[in-house]
């Protein structure tokens, strides 16, 4: 209705204007653009999906399995460890990705070639092949040892949990340097100038002025491998790591309900990836509190009038 | 020459040299900056006037030559007949000494105006967050910039940023402060306030190294002028000396161009 709604005429009250033709112009009525294509792809669209859901509930699925399993002891345990494993990767991988995205920055040839390096290996090999070589670690290296201090066998420090955490961890640190780095290279040259002429010492620097500089447009893409990372966890259930992944594969190599199990488990995967989604609204938000960097989307207003509505909501009751 | 003599020396450039990329910028500067002097450099764009500046603070390394603040050699000591580069910390503790503002007013975005001052005073001087806080207030309120104390950088106008950008500079108790085209970026009708804070810390007895185009402030406040073209001073003296009577060529072609052009927009 809006597209095709008619503007009321504009009329000239200024009585110098005495043109006849502006007057005429001014009192038409403005049509916008009406867009029949977006409606028509809508609807097209609509249809495909309806015909996908029809399809899906008329096939061979029990969905009252998949409501079943849903708060499953074992689900529930492995989508624990699930979130724990995404967490900790997460907070790992930014610590890595800063530390190794300084090295890269840094004038010292030997920091900055072995941050190349590091990105290069972790983020040129899939992450599945770098699991399993830190799983198998102790092919390599059968006992770990720190001279006259402290030694043990590798299998029982590389714990499939251990392994994951170290692989995702790594891998994710690889892609988040090269996030940060251009991050922080897109902070204005004359801050550092201020800073430098104010005799503020680099690590302030780097911590005062830098890096919330370059945090508002660096949270989108850690939010992102927050999901990511929430992701890739099921790659632990191949080292069994029993995760979601793993739980639910535990659970159909006995009753064989392969099919509805993995759409219990793709809901919990969903609802973990949106909650990450709103956390990462709320960062963006704090750290871009001073308006460095606004970024909006309509998907970004789309989660905030949702969360407002929630808010509001929450609050009249 | 007349008036440099008269006081302490602050500030002492001797044989700046600077070249970026084959490109000689500054060809043998040297310059004496008496204690509560203000030295206004002018000259015509790409007479490596800025470069100076930054030399003296060290943000520009110069390739030869040194500078000598409060007695002391800026990023340099002197060991067994050689000048050795400090350290980080070292040049950090001599940079506080020297305040600086710049065209760009370059204030820290994230902060407001309040943290923006409070911040190195809290990071180096090991002030608490109240003590650093009154003195960034103290600060604030000498650039009449009290009241929008909470505002973040984009909320003010680019004069009361640079009012802050001073305020910031002042926060250090500098000895000397440089100022880079301060009113360069200003819409014309924020210039006025931005030199009038500058006029009152001259008539304080701050010592200021002002690069401007504001030839009516340089003629008001300057207590030496100094005339830049390609990379050498040509001509240095009081204001009356420098815009009634130069003495070189270049400088009088400058300074009746600048006059026109002047006459022409106001």
């Amino acid at each position: 209705m809006t597209s095709t709604a008619h503007a009321s005429p504009g009329e000239i009250a200024d009585p110098s204007i005495r043109s006849a033709r502006l007057a005429r112009l001014a009192s038409l009525p403005l049509k916008k653009h009406a867009h029949p294509w977006r409606w028509l792809s809508g609807a097209f669209i609509i249809a495909a999906l309806v015909f996908v859901v029809r399809a899906f509930a008329r096939g061979d699925i029990e969905w009252s399995e998949v409501a079943a399993y849903l708060f499953d002891d074992r689900i529930l345990e492995g989508l624990g460890q699930t979130v724990q494993l995404a967490v900790i990767c997460t907070l790992l991988g930014t610590a890595i990705g800063i530390g190794v995205a300084v090295m890269r920055l840094s004038r010292n040839p030997v920091a900055s070639s072995v941050a190349w390096f590091y990105v290069w290996i972790f983020r040129g090999t899939p992450d599945l092949l770098q699991l399993l070589l830190w799983f198998n670690l102790a092919l390599v290296f059968p006992t770990l040892t720190i001279p006259g201090v402290w030694e043990a066998r590798t299998i029982d420090v590389v714990t499939p949990f251990v392994a994951a955490v170290i692989a995702l961890s790594i891998s994710a640190g690889a892609y988040i340097a090269e996030n940060v780095r251009g991050a922080i290279a897109a902070v204005d040259h004359g801050q550092l100038e201020a800073a430098s002429a104010l005799g503020l010492p680099k690590r302030s620097t780097f911590r005062k002025i830098v890096m919330p500089q370059a945090m508002p447009s660096l949270i989108p893409a850690i939010g992102n491998h927050a999901i990511i990372l929430l992701k890739l966890s099921s790659l632990a259930s191949v080292i069994s790591y029993t995760e979601l992944m793993g739980s639910a594969q535990e659970i159909y190599y006995v009753n064989a309900r392969v099919v509805e199990l993995l759409f219990t488990i793709a809901i919990w995967y969903l609802v973990a990836t949106s909650l990450a989604g709103v956390l990462q609204y709320y960062l963006e938000k704090w750290y871009g509190r001073s308006n460095v960097v606004t970024r909006t989307n309509s998907l970004d207003r789309a989660t905030a009038r949702v969360l407002n509505r929630l808010r509001s909501g929450t609050k009249g009751a | 020459m007349s008036t440099a003599t008269s006081a302490q020396p602050m500030v002492q450039l001797g044989g700046i040299r600077k070249s970026f990329h084959h490109l000689d910028v500054l060809k043998g500067v040297d310059i004496e900056v008496g204690n509560g002097q203000t030295i206004c450099i002018i000259g015509p764009s790409g007479s490596g006037k800025s470069t100076l500046l930054r030399c003296i603070n060290h943000l520009e390394l110069p390739d030869a030559g040194v500078v000598v603040v409060d007695g002391e050699v800026m990023g340099y000591t002197e060991k067994k007949g050689r000048l050795v580069a400090v350290r980080a910390k070292d040049i950090d503790r001599q940079r506080r000494t020297v305040g600086m503002v710049f065209q760009r007013f370059n204030l820290f975005p994230h902060l407001t105006a309040l943290e923006n001052v409070a911040l190195t005073p809290r990071q180096v001087l090991g002030l608490s967050r109240k003590e650093a806080n009154a003195l960034a207030e103290e600060q604030l309120a000498r650039v009449d910039m009290l009241s929008r104390k909470d505002a973040y950088a984009r909320q003010l106008s680019g004069g009361q940023q640079q009012r802050v950008a001073i305020a910031r500079a002042l926060a250090m108790k500098p000895k000397v402060i440089l100022f880079d085209e301060p009113t360069s970026a200003l819409d014309p009708e924020l210039v006025g306030e931005v030199l009038q804070v500058m006029k009152d810390l001259a008539a304080e007895g701050m010592t200021m190294v002002v690069v401007t185009h504001e030839m009516q402030f340089a003629r008001e406040c300057a207590s030496e002028v100094v005339f830049m073209d390609g990379g050498r001073v040509v001509e240095q003296g009081s204001p009356d000396e420098i815009f009634g009577s130069p003495r070189h060529e270049r400088t009088r072609a400058f300074i009746s161009r600048v006059a026109h052009e002047t006459a022409a927009s106001g």
